[in-house]
């Protein structure tokens, strides 16, 4: 396989991904539910992204007390929430990562 | 306070917002240089790729895909699908950005990352003059940009140095729980959340991380239903 010619077009494609809406939007006017259900989309994806690592180990649903990722997301969700802290919640997160992982 | 802006300071103050988040990020770099020489990339190609691509997610998959002799139309098609995302960010991003020349758009569509673009959308969203916020998006891109290349770098260097059991890899989702939660303002919001985390793990077995899409979807809709009501 040629490994350039696979890097630069899937390197083309996200930056027409990123570029589209960007260049485009003087030519075409956007629904206004569009323009509404834009406040959602970094909520809705950055959640998307989120809740797999946390509820998943090696490709399997874990929601069990047991899964070090699970008890370490609520906790750092917690930190998140009363602090605002970026770096308190990665702390935090880490820190119950660690400790459940040598424990169990 | 001074309210006073100006691009340098624009664009300071958007390095600085993205500095807790490169926390997350250098691991995730370190790993993927691992992981791509793992893969079988040479150094050049692996480090290359996090410059022609640069989309870290796209890039663990195509290393990955790429070890496993994947057919070459479906390492594309898999990138192509995993980062659709940034359309949503692109389309969620352009309305603050309509003013700017063409060259500046380009410049920031190739640096709209998920972490530059978390930081960037919450900056937009507050109160302020327009004039000068597109230094601050620029401030953060360049700096998480420096960062991966950076940290990539490094991880090929190090080759398998740092045990996977360290789990360095989870302090990305923990950067991102970061960023959504103190933003969950109000109950659509909330919604919107709580439905993308379950359609998530509902979708997680759709081919191609399509599910990713798909929760979005869902969730989209139902912080747009439970505004509307």
């Amino acid at each position: 396989m040629n490994i350039w010619l696979v890097m630069i077009i899937i390197g083309l494609f996200t930056f027409a991904t990123r570029f589209i809406f960007i260049a485009l939007l003087e030519r075409i006017k956007l629904p206004r539910n569009f323009q509404r259900a834009l406040r959602f989309v970094p909520i809705a994806v950055l959640s998307a992204i989120i809740a797999p690592e946390l509820g998943y180990t090696n490709n399997q649903l874990a929601l069990i007390p047991t899964n070090p990722r699970l008890l370490a997301g609520i906790v750092a969700t917690l930190v998140a929430y009363k602090t605002k802290s970026v770096i308190w919640t990665i702390s935090a997160g880490m820190a119950v990562f660690w400790v459940l992982h040598l424990w169990m | 306070m001074n309210t006073s802006t100006s691009p340098s300071r624009e664009f300071w103050f958007g390095v600085r917002a993205e500095l807790p988040i490169l926390l997350g990020v250098i691991p995730f770099g370190l790993i993927y240089g691992i992981l791509a020489l793992g893969a079988g990339l040479s150094p050049f190609d692996a480090q290359a790729m996090s410059t022609v691509v640069f989309a870290g997610s796209a890039q663990f998959m195509t290393a990955q895909l790429i070890s496993a002799a994947t057919p070459m139309l479906v390492v594309i098609v898999t990138g192509f699908v995993i980062n659709l995302r940034h359309a949503l960010y692109s389309a969620s991003i352009a309305p603050y950005t309509k003013h700017l020349p063409l060259s500046w758009k380009a410049a920031l569509a190739y640096l709209l990352t998920d972490e530059a673009y978390a930081v960037t959308i919450i900056h937009y969203q507050q109160e302020g003059e327009l004039t000068y916020k597109h230094w601050f998006f620029l401030g953060a891109g360049l700096a998480l940009w420096t960062c991966w290349q950076i940290s990539t770098g490094v991880g090929i260097f190090l080759g398998a140095q740092i045990p996977a059991a360290w789990g360095l890899d989870f302090a990305l989702p923990l950067t991102f729980i970061a960023l959504v939660v103190p933003g969950l303002k109000d109950r659509p919001g909330v919604i919107t959340a709580a439905i993308a985390s379950l359609a998530a793990l509902l979708f997680f077995g759709f081919p191609f991380k399509l599910g990713l899409l798909a929760s979005a979807f869902v969730a989209i809709a139902a912080g747009l239903w439970s505004e509307g009501k």
